[in-house]
């Protein structure tokens, strides 16, 4: 079946992590959920590059957090917060990709 | 390890944002041992520390600085106040600190008053970065003496120890240049012997007011207990609740890693933190570390001029344009440097309704997922190195793309809907950041040096001299 990051997911959000990364955050709505795709690997760094449209080793980290049953993603701002041409100050409004994601299981 | 348990107040995410009276009165009547308020971020961007001004409302700040402190001299509890005027250099410091003065001669106040800036010379950074003592976060480019020079304002965010050196000397209010946002609520808990890991961890949960709450609120009061071996947090507003999973959730917020948050001359460690849901809208911490780090380091932050801005703002619905709208933006650009060889500055066009919030990384763009939009806001950006030149950019890439005659048009009276005129506005200076490094430091009591670190006495509204 067809699993929507959108419905298992109840907080899907962005912000900076300091003015030079972009962090993403996922927030499972139920355990089972949350360690199915953890032990999948289902957010994974390739997955956020391509997302995202940068180099996987501008990708510094996806970390499972398990008190949270959540997966946080955390990448480099491909602008600095503030220097010409960024689009998104606060990073807050860059999540809209993760909303997008399914997969087939 | 003292047995009694220690109250913390944290009125607000940021002093300024606001919070309703009844929960801050719910507040004093718990009793707290502190008053204590982040009033800055780095979130709002370069500009603010690089132009010296707050990012935060006067007038509101004042609004709340003086429950704070009618609360706190209630009391007869510390009111402490980190990353004053939004920044935390020399002149957000001053800014904050004659708010403070507004209020106590209205109030007709007298205090003690420790101010604490965070200014970091350029010559001790320059001395480090020779001595190969500058280290650039990730994927910040490393430090060069450039940079340093054009730097306006240079920061450090300051731990817990300079605000506990003041409050070892009994001060009444402590005003503080740029903090690590826990140190303010941290600092009297550890002061008084109360562990040094939860009292961080408690302070980066306060810092955000009640954020971590749920519903959350960046405008309202949450009071932190402090004990042997956890605390506990409650919101104040009885609209508000705090849960195991709103808790856990605000662990993640706005940073890389949530079982390794490192600070000045530290890292909390929260890989065996727990988390106690009472079920009454109050949570219990516990097992979270703290090891420190050799030698202490602080993160600098700084910004530089880099320019002037000048924006244009304009509406499309024409169907032809909007579906050529990239590369006609781009032949507008090119012609606009192709008539002035001497035009300095950069132009960006922020194109809403396409990917003006994600610029290239908009996964929408290769989809090629249905219609065009039936019409795009755009932003004409033009950045250079004098306002004038700003100025030009702007108005010459405006009037060319008004009149420019793209293949198919058929409405050739003017591509674009202004909404004001003038069309064109000033932004003024445009900054960047130019240092986000982590520093060695020797001693963290006294660092920064400077002169004008000092105790003020306030008697009746008026700075004792």
């Amino acid at each position: 079946m067809t699993v929507r990051l959108m419905d298992v997911a109840r907080i899907i959000r962005s912000k900076n992590s300091g003015p030079f990364e972009l962090t993403l955050d996922v927030i499972f709505k139920d355990r089972p959920t949350f360690i199915l795709f953890r032990d999948k690997e289902l957010i994974n760094t390739a997955l956020i590059a391509r997302l995202y449209g940068v180099d996987e080793k501008d990708v510094s980290s996806v970390i499972w957090f398990d008190p949270a049953d959540a997966v946080k993603a955390t990448l480099r701002r491909p602008i600095p917060s503030g220097a010409p041409g960024d689009t998104d100050i606060y990073g807050a409004q860059q999540h809209g990709p993760l909303l997008e994601l399914q997969w087939e299981l | 390890m003292p047995k009694d348990e220690f109250r913390v107040l944290s009125p607000t995410a940021i002093l300024g944002y606001g919070f309703p009276e009844d929960s801050f009165k719910a507040g004093l009547n718990r009793k707290p041992q502190v008053i204590a308020v982040d009033a800055g971020s780095s979130d709002p961007g370069p500009y603010y520390l690089g132009s010296g001004k707050s990012f935060t409302d006067r007038a509101f700040v004042k609004r709340d600085l003086r429950f704070m402190l009618l609360g706190g001299i209630q009391l007869g509890v510390p009111v402490i106040v980190g990353s004053a005027g939004g920044s935390g250099a020399e002149p957000h410091l001053e800014w904050c600190r004659d708010i403070i003065l507004e209020i106590a001669k209205e109030e007709n106040l007298s205090f003690t008053m420790a101010v604490i800036p965070s200014d970091v010379s350029k010559e001790t950074v320059r001395q480090a970065l020779r001595n190969g003592n500058i280290e650039s976060l990730p994927y910040v480019p490393p430090l060069t003496e450039e940079a340093l020079d054009q730097t306006t304002h240079i920061v450090a965010q300051l731990g817990v120890e300079p605000l506990i050196g003041a409050l070892k000397q009994g001060v009444d209010v402590v005003l503080a240049g740029r903090c690590y946002d826990p140190a303010n609520f941290a600092a009297l808990p550890i002061l008084r012997g109360y562990d040094e890991a939860l009292a961080i961890h408690m302070g980066k949960i306060l810092e955000c007011g009640a954020i971590a709450a749920t519903p959350g609120s960046g405008s309202d009061c949450v009071l932190g207990t402090l004990g042997e071996d956890s605390f506990t947090l409650e919101a104040l507003n009885p609209a508000r609740r705090f849960t195991k999973e709103s808790t856990a959730a605000h662990t993640l917020y706005e940073k890389s890693d949530p079982y390794h948050l490192p600070g000045p001359g530290g890292i909390l460690d929260l890989r065996n933190c727990a988390f106690q849901d009472h079920r009454d809208g109050r949570v219990t911490v516990s097992g979270s570390r703290h090891t420190t780090t050799h030698p202490y380091k602080v993160k600098l932050e700084g910004a530089r001029l880099i320019g002037f801005r000048t924006v244009s703002f304009a509406g499309i619905r024409d169907p032809i344009l909007i579906a050529h709208i990239d590369s006609v933006l781009e032949k507008v650009r090119a012609q606009v440097f192709s008539m002035n060889k001497n035009q300095r500055g950069q132009v960006y066009f922020h194109v809403y309704g396409k990917n003006g919030v994600m610029g290239k990384a908009e996964i929408r763009l290769s989809q090629k997922a249905g219609a065009d939009p039936y019409e795009l806001g755009l932003i004409i950006e033009a950045v250079a190195p004098t306002k004038e030149e700003a100025d030009t950019l702007a108005g010459i890439t405006r009037s060319t793309l008004l009149h420019y005659g793209y293949e198919g048009r058929i409405a050739t009276a003017g591509n674009l809907a202004f909404p004001f005129s003038p069309s064109d506005t000033s932004m003024g200076a445009v900054y960047e950041f130019s240092l986000y490094h982590l520093m060695g430091i020797d001693d963290p009591v006294t660092f920064p040096q400077s002169p004008k670190r000092r105790i003020e006495k306030i008697y009746r509204g008026r700075v004792e001299q």
